[in-house]
């Protein structure tokens, strides 16, 4: 029954694919990794032995994850621009793939030493075969001519030989390093789309975050594998909390101004602010509804800090909570927009809860310790949270990302390497958690897969923290 | 040129035969005079001429101080000092004069007028002293009367041990009641951005809500939370926390 549990947990992580049979072996693998941590209770005298195993949900557990193969793409004619374009295409594009979680990328040294550039120089038989043995082969070639760099990719299904081609695209922009960038992960998440069970990939989203290294705490945002950094607000005072709209038009974030601590709003399009209304009190955490028609945020207006929801212009404002103890950093059900998940101090310690989006039914998710920063996964289903579960004095417990299923309540610890851990926002396809760790010694940005692997180091100037990540 | 030369020495031996004539005849002058006076009289012995001093001490004093003027005089009838009038022959006067003066003894007898003079010189007192000492502006008094709120951990409800902060804060504002100021909530190092925020905010209430209760009016009141934003204290130690979990009182200008 346990086993079913656990694996009913995985099946709805990864609601899109489909697990194949458990085997025995499969199934001990999950007892290992999963049970234990999920149902302490009912294992007490194996807990002690086993519990400081780490925990992997793995988007690899219960599916075997494609061998791709990827060769570098070959230069189609002499043109001088055409290797440092290569260079930042091949550099992407396998770094897209290998953080995708849909793939399993055949190591570059089993690859035989010609590798095609165009589909008649596939060799399918050294490519199906060990040593590469792969079932994939993405390949293709760039080249600069007539002013313009233009890339053509094929993915093929090597082991299917009678009819090979999955995919084939053709891609031309201005002969600059940002284009060979975007081309390289426009044929990333074609491939993840076909391969990742028709999820589309996230090479293109963006990550939003507040950075200091201006001198102040401004607002700034990065590709999502933290190329192309560059600042949005220059307040000149402290500005915390961006949150993208769904559409990407409009940023949200809190701003302490001259009349204290405002929702303000930037426009992505004109590149400005544009204008929102100033409520009175110290408003925070501004998070937008799934529809982008409604923001939840926290204001201190009524005398407390309580969760207050009005329109997108700021229009039509009340309250959620009655505001008894600090309630702070709301995250609405991005699936179903039904929910708001938010962190009240109203016990003690912060925990987080969930309510109706019109306040009602209220539930405590967490049982103890110090507990904020929640956000919804795309499918509305988990949470990601920060907790330090052990609290109190003699129990420096750290701060560490976890994942709870809504339902169950059921949660597994995602970070276990040291530093406060905090501020999760889930990745578009939901395969990918951002978040800010000190683990390097510095807040900065940190980047994983949604089961704890994969952890990537995506900022490193100044102190860099609460990342926000696009819808899509 | 050599004509020149020879008038020249013709000159100066015509020069020197009439100097010679001239002395002659002085000293034939001077024998015949002395032998025609008779000698004087003796003068009659004078009366005692009068004598004077004076001084002061010490002679450099600072505006508002005093000194000491002494003088003495013999053989004198009348003695007299320019500003101060007749005194005795001899004696002693406390002055403060505010500016420097020379005192100018006079000293008449039978036999004569004498004079002494001496000079007080009278120095500005230092510059910070010139005026009256300013009262303390209300912003210092503020900023020596006025004590921070003190938290615990997580916590914005306001302390036993902070109550009589509370009160005396509450006293000073309610003595002076043009003050208008801020609370800032503070909150340690520890936990998050945004909740800490939060907590900030109601620590500031706190004590605004405190401080309401004790007679200060609420609009001379604002709060700002700071959250962890601007700690006062930056290492990692309970008594830095401390000192970090905080309800500061700043004077608005």
């Amino acid at each position: 029954m346990s086993f079913a549990v656990c694996f009913n947990f995985l099946k709805r992580m990864y609601v899109n694919r489909k697990p194949t049979p458990v085997s025995a072996a499969l199934a001990l693998h999950l007892a290992s990794v999963c049970l234990l941590p999920l149902f302490s209770t009912l294992f007490l005298s194996t807990v002690s032995a086993l519990a400081q195993d780490w925990v992997r949900t793995g988007s690899g557990l219960g599916v075997e994850r494609v061998r791709l193969a990827v060769p570098d793409f070959k230069p189609a004619n002499a043109d001088p621009l055409n290797t440092a374009l290569l260079k930042t295409f091949n550099d992407t594009f396998w770094n897209d793939l290998d953080n995708s979680g849909v793939v399993d990328l055949v190591s570059k040294s089993f690859y035989p030493l010609q590798a095609p550039g165009n589909p008649t120089e596939v060799t399918f038989g050294v490519w199906n075969s060990p040593p590469p043995n792969a079932a994939m082969l993405a390949f293709g070639n760039l080249a600069v001519t007539g002013g313009k760099v233009v890339a053509q990719g094929w993915l093929y299904d090597v082991k299917n030989t009678a009819s090979p081609s999955v995919l084939g695209k053709q891609y031309a922009d201005l002969p600059t390093e940002d284009s060979a960038r975007i081309m390289a992960h426009k044929f990333a998440d074609e491939i993840i789309l076909r391969l990742g069970g028709g999820i589309p990939g996230i090479a293109e989203s963006k990550i939003f975050f507040v950075s200091d290294r201006s001198g102040h705490k401004e607002i700034w945002m990065m590709d999502y594998d933290g190329s192309n950094q560059r600042q949005l607000t220059h307040q000149g005072s402290i500005s915390l909390s961006p949150r993208i709209s769904p559409d990407g038009a409009r940023l949200a974030f809190s701003s302490l101004t001259k009349s204290g601590w405002d929702i303000l709003m930037y426009s992505t399009e004109l590149n400005r602010l544009v204008s929102f209304p100033h409520f009175g009190g110290t408003n925070l955490s501004p998070s937008w509804s799934p529809d982008g028609a409604r923001l939840a945020f926290s204001s201190s207006r009524g005398g407390h800090s309580a969760i207050f929801v009005c329109d997108s212009s700021g229009g039509n404002l009340h309250p959620m909570t009655t505001g008894r103890g600090p309630d702070v950093s709301p995250a609405w059900n991005r699936k179903t927009g039904a929910q708001i998940a938010f962190v009240s101090g109203s016990i003690g310690l912060p925990q987080v809860y969930t309510m109706e989006a019109d306040g009602t039914n209220q539930q405590r998710m967490t049982d103890q310790g110090y507990a904020v920063s929640p956000n919804w996964s795309p499918n509305g289903q988990f949470l990601t949270l920060a907790w330090i579960r052990k609290y109190g004095p003699g129990e420096p417990g750290s701060s560490d990302i976890y994942l709870m299923d809504i339902a169950s309540k059921q949660w597994v610890q995602l970070t276990h390497d040291g530093g406060r851990n905090d501020f999760p926002s889930w990745s578009p396809d939901g395969r990918h958690i951002v978040f800010q760790s000190s683990r390097s010694g510095k807040e900065e940005i940190w980047e994983m897969l949604a089961d704890g692997t994969k952890l990537h180091q995506l900022t490193f100037t100044g102190r860099n923290s609460q990342p926000n990540w696009s819808w899509k | 040129m050599g004509n020149r030369k020879k008038i020249n020495m013709k000159q100066h031996t015509l020069q020197s035969v009439a100097t010679a004539f001239a002395l002659g005849s002085i000293l034939m002058i001077g024998a015949c005079h002395k032998k025609a006076a008779p000698p004087p009289p003796p003068p009659p012995p004078p009366p005692p001429a009068p004598t004077a001093s004076i001084s002061v001490s010490p002679d450099t004093i600072q505006q508002g101080q005093s000194a000491t003027l002494s003088w003495q005089t013999s053989n004198a009838t009348d003695v007299s000092i320019d500003g101060v009038g007749a005194v005795q022959p001899s004696g002693s006067q406390q002055v403060t004069p505010n500016d420097s003066t020379t005192y100018h003894l006079t000293a008449k007898g039978t036999g004569g007028t004498q004079d002494a003079t001496t000079r007080l010189t009278v120095t500005p007192p230092p510059a910070a002293a010139a005026p009256p000492p300013p009262s303390p502006s209300e912003e210092d008094l503020f900023g020596q009367s006025v004590k921070d709120i003190y938290f615990e951990y997580d916590k914005s409800d306001i302390r036993s041990d902070q109550q009589a902060a509370i009160q005396a804060d509450a006293q000073f504002l309610n003595q002076h009641t043009e003050i208008n100021f801020t609370v800032e909530g503070h909150c340690d190092s520890r936990g998050s951005t945004e909740y800490n925020l939060a907590l900030g905010d109601q620590r500031a209430s706190s004590v605004k809500s405190a401080l309401v209760a004790a007679g200060v009016s609420s609009n001379r009141v604002k709060t700002i939370s700071y959250g962890k934003e601007k700690p006062f204290c930056m290492e990692e130690t309970e008594s830095c926390w401390q000192q970090n979990r905080r309800g500061h009182l700043v004077y608005q200008k």
